[in-house]
């Protein structure tokens, strides 16, 4: 019934469902290729991912050595105890040697144990005896890993400086933060095989990826000057009973810090305490406000007003600009009339005819008023810049204040004026310091610093690492006369508290009334460097509110005196032939 | 091909008749040669080795792939192995004797089994019916344990209807009403299938039979290309409502949404899908080795069952793959040979409906599994785990077997 045309069209039919199928498989076999060959990296990695459970070994951070290799900041080494619900079988047991052993709630534990989740961490910084011991009983489902914990030999010495790390040992504050990257080292992590549900394969084995060390940082900080000056700064802090006092240390040369200091310090073991006496129940953002205010570094974060410790950078303008000279004479009667203002030297009845050198000598502010004005807006602005005030100093620290300046446009002669002695505008103390450094050191200005070098665990220079320095800020000439009109303030001015038997020593001292005036909350200071002729240190002391006398003269060249006395011989600086004699 | 001999679609009743009357001629090809009773016919061997490799290589995959699941679940590694083997072992049995039954023998029971497949459909939701991966498509059978799938008997039972209709509508199948006739028949069938056991697999695979079937009694080609870009059309507008956030398919939405992104929906729709892709990528060119997949510690689920082809990938890599692509281009191969030569239009249906069931259902699997399409629920043919679903395959290998028996060896 069926003719030869309908069963060869059957046939056709057949034959094309089985081309099509087959080009089906073919493309299907096309799309396998795809999978397996161009995406096969990607789904193995992903696979990996999702079959293997990490646990992260913590690298050893790297050290913070100062600059006679003395260990400032190391490690030591702590548990971290977690728990693997999955692998848990007797969780009651787990969770009562837990309790028992870490010190901790059982409530707090249960809620741990009972959760589910891949891995739970119960307690980090665990002492290494009790995380050996809770090894011994050998509980399923209970890892403990060695990891490490930042320990401060020093406790507080240089707390500020140095900074703390967190729980997870990245740096919270200070050095820490800055080298953050050298020092953290990469962490390593436990891989184990798991099945979906988080349970071991047991074949699979684990593997490890073993933690790379930081590295070391060198830094210029030297111990033993860095725990003189906090001796001192103790000392003045208690018989001043001032609220804060700073004392900075640097080669001027190169801008290496040898200490800094900022009383009172913090424990850096312990950097979360409250002092005695806070309330307990504030807030956490109090708390924190609190803290913030204990670790801030008011060297580098908070500025002043310098006060006469400027007229250096005054004096220096005008001698560069060639306004005055030493032998320039000035007459101070007591006041000078600026525009229509009369502004008065801090001795009422003046301190008459005196040459540039005993104006210095004097810190009279008429003479110093006179030099600014002479110097003009125009060239006393350009000075100001020209010695790097208006930038930040570029200390290897976090969160430097800028200086607030007054805008060129804004100022008048009036504003020259209070500018030229020191007052109406504000730097930080690690500004003032530089400053002075670079018109005392002929005239280069370096950038203040810590970080030397790094170097890894064989002992290796890993990096050297180097600081932008900015020559021809003063000639050599000024530079110079600098020097000697700044030795002449010590041997025989206002700042002759600050001299040292048998050394030649140069500074100024500074008196600042803290705004508002006539709250009667000063700022003494002393800036000092040695040997005069050729400065290899220079200081400076900032007593914050002393009680009782407050002049700098009195307060702060004292400081810097006992410093000197000490760190002079230590540094082997030499002393002056002639005076000894 | 031409070893076999090709014979003439006949009519059924001419060919019945004329069995026995025929010269005999043997495989070489040389003719009026009398040989024994036994050459005279055509045994496909072939086609018998293909479903035996099949179904132990199945069985081999199963027993990797549901080992470690089958330990924690049922605390015997060799769990689903054992019940597939005794379905397998069975199902065997009954194509060895389907294959010893004339396959006309079946036809006085098209209609019957039209009705008992849709009667059976219903009995999943009675208390017989057996709920499982959260969907209810098993009904136990009274006394044994074991359970069986409505939608399994509707398939060989539409096979066989849709067989007996060509056969019976002649040259009228070949009209616009004889086509439609044909499509509507199914119809209820595929709609219960898709309504009462929520399984959208099976219900376009009880259609996809039906036109594979229509397609092939028919001479027309074009109503079936525009029908295939009707579909196309259709499906490429439902993907375009649903990424542009129509609210209409909520349901299937996200299964086409996380097959269009897997990776963008990792923990729900997409996973499944997400996880076969990570065994297949990882298992590369060569495979991790056989046992040794990482996705089968219950990463991937239904490891055994509708994505076992993954873990073939993953173990044995692109390699295996394509050996079981092979294999099932072969399988197709051998059916079309069978149906081509078959003696009669019945014959060659009956074929015709085995092949589309066993190739869609391939092909729709292997287009799931490497996320060619979205994401529904279908079994690889003889390799995964299913005890209906080896059973009624081998019955239908069993009547194809039948159908080669009966083909005439004699030279073209």
């Amino acid at each position: 019934m069926l003719t030869d045309n309908n069963k060869i069209f059957h046939r056709k039919k057949i034959l094309v469902v089985f081309f099509v199928c087959t080009g089906i498989f073919i493309f299907l076999f096309g799309r396998l290729v795809y999978l397996c060959v161009w995406r096969a990296d990607h789904y193995s990695r992903l696979a990996t991912d999702l079959h293997e459970r990490e646990r992260s070994i913590k690298a050893a951070r790297g050290r913070i050595l100062d600059c006679n290799g003395k260990v400032l900041a190391d490690n030591k080494t702590v548990c971290t105890v977690s728990v693997i619900h999955n692998q848990i079988e007797d969780s009651e047991k787990v969770i009562e040697i837990l309790c028992q052993e870490l010190g901790l709630s059982e409530e707090y534990v249960r809620k741990r144990v009972e959760k589910y989740s891949s891995i739970e961490r119960i307690k980090s910084n665990v002492d290494k005896a009790i995380g050996d011991r809770i090894r011994e009983y050998g509980l399923a489902g209970v890892k403990v890993d060695e990891d490490y914990k930042r320990y401060y030999p020093y406790d507080d010495l240089a707390s500020k400086v140095l900074g703390f790390t967190g729980g997870d040992n990245q740096g919270i504050i200070g050095l820490e933060v800055v080298y953050d990257s050298y020092l953290e080292g990469e962490p390593g992590t436990i891989l184990t095989v798991t099945d979906a549900k988080g349970i071991e394969v047991e074949s699979a084995g684990e593997r490890r990826i073993e933690p790379v060390k930081g590295l070391d940082l060198c830094i210029s900080l030297d111990m033993n000057i860095q725990t003189y000056a906090t001796q001192l700064a103790n000392q003045a802090l208690a018989t001043k009973q001032a609220d804060s006092v700073s004392i900075l240390v640097m080669n001027p040369q190169n801008g290496e810090m040898l200490a800094m200091v900022n009383v009172p310090e913090f424990d850096l073991n312990n950097p979360y305490e409250l002092p005695e006496g806070t309330p307990e129940d504030i807030t956490a953002e109090e708390k924190q406000n609190i803290l913030n205010g204990i670790w801030r570094n008011g060297c580098i974060n908070d500025t002043y007003e310098p006060g006469s410790t400027f007229k250096i950078i005054t004096a220096a303008a005008g001698l560069e600009a060639g306004v005055v000279t030493p032998e320039s004479s000035f007459h101070c009667p007591g006041y000078i009339i600026v525009d229509d203002r009369k502004i008065r030297c801090h001795k009422v009845a003046g301190h008459g005819s005196q040459d540039f050198t005993h104006t210095m000598m004097n810190s009279c502010n008429p003479a110093l008023i006179t030099v600014g004005l002479r110097l003009g807006l125009d060239s006393y602005y350009g000075y100001f810049e020209q010695f790097g005030l208006k930038t930040r100093t570029g200390i290897d620290l976090p969160g430097e204040a800028a200086t607030i300046m007054h805008k060129k446009e804004n100022m008048g002669n009036v504003e020259l004026a209070t500018v030229a002695f020191g007052q109406s505008f504000q730097i930080t103390p690690v500004q003032l310091l530089t400053t002075a450094a670079s018109i005392v050191n002929g005239g280069r200005r370096v950038t203040p610093h810590f970080g030397v070098k790094t170097i890894d665990a064989e002992g290796n220079v890993t990096e050297v690492f180097e600081y932008p320095v900015t020559t021809g800020i003063v000639s050599e000439e000024t530079s110079a006369t600098m020097r000697e009109i700044l030795e002449k303030v010590v041997s025989e001015g206002s700042g002759i508290n600050g001299k040292v038997e048998g050394f030649r020593v140069g500074g100024k001292t500074a008196t600042s009334q803290t705004l508002p005036r006539g709250s009667g909350r000063y700022i003494a200071s002393f800036v000092g460097f040695a040997p005069a002729d050729d400065p290899q240190v220079i200081a400076i002391a900032i007593v914050n509110n002393p009680q009782g006398v407050y002049y700098g003269g009195q307060v702060s060249a004292p400081i810097i005196r006992q410093l000197y006395e000490n760190i002079l011989p230590y540094l082997g600086i030499a002393g002056d032939e002639n005076e000894q004699n | 091909m031409e070893a076999y001999g090709v014979r003439n679609f006949q009519g059924k009743r001419e060919s019945r008749g004329r069995q026995n009357s025929h010269e005999r001629k043997d495989s070489q090809g040389n003719p009026k040669r009398k040989k024994k009773e036994q050459s005279e016919y055509f045994f496909d061997y072939s086609l018998l080795f293909i479903v035996l490799f099949l179904l132990g290589f199945g069985l081999v995959m199963i027993y990797s792939a549901s080992s470690y699941t089958a330990l924690t679940d049922f605390g015997d590694s060799a769990h689903y192995l054992k019940r597939q083997l005794v379905a397998a072992i069975i199902g065997l049995g009954l194509m060895i004797i389907v294959a010893n039954i004339p396959y006309h023998f079946w036809e006085r029971f098209y209609l019957i089994g039209y009705f008992v497949a849709a009667g059976m459909i219903p009995l999943v939701m009675t208390p017989l019916g057996v709920k499982s991966h959260g969907a209810r498509r098993w009904i136990q059978i009274p006394g044994i344990k074991y359970n069986i799938q409505p939608a399994e008997v509707a398939k060989v039972a539409m096979i066989l209807f849709l067989a007996v209709m060509v056969c019976k509508m002649g040259k009228a199948v070949r009209s616009m009403k004889g086509f439609l006739v044909m499509v509507a028949f199914p119809m209820p069938i595929a709609l219960e299938i898709y309504l009462i056991t929520k399984n959208l697999s099976s219900a376009i695979i009880v259609i996809g039979i039906s036109i594979l079937m229509v397609f092939v009694a028919s001479p027309d080609y074009k109503k079936f290309i525009i029908m295939a870009l009707l579909v196309l059309a259709a499906a490429a507008l439902v993907v375009y409502l649903v990424v542009s956030g129509s609210e209409i398919f909520a349901f299937r939405g996200n299964r086409i949404l996380s097959w269009l992104d897997p990776e963008s929906d990792p923990t729900d729709k997409g996973f499944q899908t997400l996880q076969g892709l990570y065994a297949i990528g990882s298992g590369g060119i060569f495979g991790k080795g056989l046992g040794q997949s990482m996705q089968k510690l219950s990463f991937l689920p239904e490891a055994q069952n509708d994505m076992i082809f993954s873990i073939i990938c993953e173990e044995l890599g692109l390699f295996g793959a394509v050996a079981i692509i092979l294999m099932f281009i072969m399988l197709l191969w051998r059916m079309m040979v069978i149906a081509n030569n078959a003696p009669d239009l019945f014959g060659a249906m009956l074929v015709v409906g085995v092949m589309g069931h066993i190739i869609i259902q391939a092909i729709l699997n292997i287009a799931v599994v490497t996320a060619t399409i979205p994401n529904t629920g279908i079994s690889l043919p003889f390799i995964s785990y299913g005890g209906s679903s080896v059973m009624f395959l081998l019955i239908e290998i069993g009547m194809v077997l039948s159908v080669a028996k009966r083909i005439q060896l004699k030279e073209l």
